[in-house]
């Protein structure tokens, strides 16, 4: 066990480190952020005095140096667009990403546990039929075009609920709703599938023959076995549950972490991008170890 | 299937038990070609939007790039509209089913294209990483692992940033998200048939890396790829709809299904279908491809359900 963690705490900091490679590399080809600092007439004079102010004259592994050395340091630079630390855009920007995460994975485990599981205690009955429909739908679903067509419904037609902004429960609906349907179809194959796998264990027959009730069987012997891969799979999909979320805060305006990285790109502000990529990065990094570590003392079998 | 062939040499009453196990293959075969209903309904209206996408640019009643200013936001003919244009027109005046016939070529062509791209890549390196392993393999791997982490909507907002907005950037950006599943799929399959005899015999009798790697590793890894692949086009039409949704992917005048839908923000409010038929048309098509997709899988690769 103590083996398994050290080997997936050496991935994560691998991972980490190539990640804040990409990062760096891609904010440094993204343009010359002089243009975005200066005027377009400055005199070259100035421009130098700049550019070697910002370190931007040294060679690059040297640049990508000083950027790791910053970082770890918890610096990241001021945002050249709003006079702030870009550490400091993001983080205080985190709350309502995080709440809309979690509030889709609720959403998504809400319709995804009991229709798996019904599907697969009923396999090939209609209520099979109709999960694997939604799960089909689902998938194919352009979740920000579902976004925009909840808005037109409930915010614009019905008035039921506000189209956009960020507040009050009222708001977080929609939103979180669409996040849902974005993770619930991989998450319903997986109960699914996980379901029909335990319930064709032994450990399932002998409770069936000592006489418990189906009930019984179902939730104290068979859905805690299936909770495992379904942990451990949502684990992994974390990183594609905020590409989700940056989808839906850029149609729902939700003012997040993604929208606040979406609008840094198309500014060129560079700090805050790369602020941004490290700390959604590294927060998916240590989601996936948190979750692999927890799997790995809920089912003693891995890591063996 | 591809090797048992050379298997059968020589041996008789095995040749027997093959061809039997061959007939009783056949006949599963059938079966599920008889059960994947949906996916001959995906499979066909996937054919029918390639035609659209090929010859219905010919048919298009408009100019799907340009229109009459005072022609403007006008209703399907079903609200009030006229039969001139049957689903409306757009805001400068352009026929909205004739866009959306063009948008469908845009669509398929960014989501083929990227695939292609993606899939030679993936498998490419996948066939490395599984057939040398050592150090070839870590870095792949490693590199693989950092992009699956990374979300790749984030990915191809940044990589449009660095490249610019142009149709051959499109396609490199949504190649860059999508290569890593088909290296980590290709991986893993080189990796246990690298132990099987056929490949040892082909080394035995002098076959070069590259050879194995071409003529008998890659043959027994296609049905993964096409599988893949089919299903990969769907995902990639939706990142590429959501990219041109920012205003990121096909650039005007071109219309795309995803830039119809951002331009329709604006008049979301009281035009509302100009919201509508973009998004559907989006949903079908990527719905008619996962079901053929899913299809295809039960046919050719049924153990992956689970994996992919």
């Amino acid at each position: 066990m103590r083996a398994y963690i050290a080997n997936r705490l050496l991935q994560t900091v691998v991972v980490i480190v190539g990640i804040s490679m990409i990062a760096f590399t891609i904010t440094y080809l993204v343009g010359d952020p002089l243009t975005v600092l200066l005027p377009l007439d400055a005199p070259k004079e100035q421009r130098d005095v700049y550019r070697h102010s910002l370190g931007l004259d040294q060679p690059l592994p040297v640049q990508y140096y000083h950027f790791v050395a910053r970082v770890l340091t918890g610096n990241f630079g001021n945002s050249y667009v709003i006079h702030k630390p870009a550490y400091e855009l993001i983080i205080e920007r985190m709350p309502a990403t995080l709440l809309l995460t979690f509030s889709g994975l609720f959403v998504a485990l809400m319709i995804a546990v009991p229709l798996g599981i019904l599907a697969a205690y009923h396999k090939n009955s209609w209520v099979d039929n109709l999960s694997t429909v939604i799960a089909v739908a689902g998938s194919a679903m352009p979740i920000y075009w579902l976004g925009l067509m909840l808005i037109i419904l409930f915010g614009v037609r019905l008035r039921w609920l506000p189209p956009s902004g960020y507040g009050s429960w009222r708001n977080l609906i929609m939103p979180a709703f669409t996040l849902g349907v974005f993770l619930a179809p991989i998450t319903m194959r997986l109960v699914r599938s996980g379901m029909l796998d335990t319930l064709a264990q032994d450990y399932i027959r002998v409770a069936r023959a000592k006489g418990l009730t189906e009930r019984a069987v179902l939730s104290r012997h068979a859905l805690k076995n299936v909770m495992i891969p379904v942990i451990s799979v949502l684990g992994l999909q974390f990183g594609q549950l905020l590409g989700g979320a940056i989808i839906t805060e850029t149609t729902f305006a939700w003012p997040g972490v993604a929208s606040q990285a979406v609008s840094s790109i198309q500014n060129q502000d560079r700090p805050v991008v790369q602020a941004a990529v490290i700390i959604l990065a590294t927060l998916i990094c240590l989601v996936n170890l948190g979750v692999d570590i927890l799997v790995a003392f809920l089912d003693p079998r891995t890591g063996k | 299937m591809v090797e048992t062939t050379g298997n059968l040499a020589g041996a008789l009453p095995q040749a027997q038990v093959f061809a039997e196990s061959r007939v009783s293959e056949r006949r599963k075969f059938w079966r599920r070609v008889v059960r994947l209903k949906g996916g001959l309904a995906g499979g066909s209206v996937t054919l029918i939007l390639v035609l659209i996408a090929l010859f219905g640019p010919l048919f298009a009643p408009h100019n799907p790039v340009a229109g009459k200013i005072t022609d403007r936001l006008k209703p399907p003919f079903w609200l009030g509209g006229t039969h001139d244009f049957l689903l409306g027109t757009d805001q400068i005046g352009r026929d909205e089913l004739s866009r959306l016939i063009l948008g469908t070529r845009v669509s398929l062509e960014a989501g083929a294209a990227g695939t292609l791209v993606a899939c030679i890549v993936g498998v490419l390196l996948g066939l490395l990483a599984g057939y040398f392993s050592g150090i070839a393999d870590w870095f792949i791997s490693t590199a693989v692992n950092v992009m699956l982490t990374f979300p790749f909507v984030l990915l191809a907002l940044a990589v449009i940033a660095v490249l610019g907005t142009s149709f051959r950037n499109l396609i490199i950006v949504l190649a860059i998200t999508a290569w890593p599943i088909y290296t980590r799929v290709i991986r893993a399959q080189v990796l246990t048939l690298r132990e099987r005899e056929f490949i040892q015999a082909a080394r035995v009798i002098g076959a070069g890396n590259i050879r194995i790697m071409l003529r008998h590793a890659l043959p027994n890894v296609v049905n993964s790829i096409i599988v893949i692949a089919s299903l990969q086009v769907a995902q990639l039409i939706i990142l590429e709809s959501f990219l041109s949704f920012l205003g990121l992917g096909v650039q005007p005048p071109t219309p795309s299904w995803g830039s119809m839908l951002g331009e329709s923000r604006t008049y979301m409010f009281d035009k509302w279908w100009l919201a509508t038929f973009p998004g559907l048309a989006i949903f079908v098509t990527t719905l008619a491809i996962n079901l053929f997709g899913d299809g295809l899988r039960d046919l050719l690769d049924p153990q992956s359900r689970n994996t992919i």
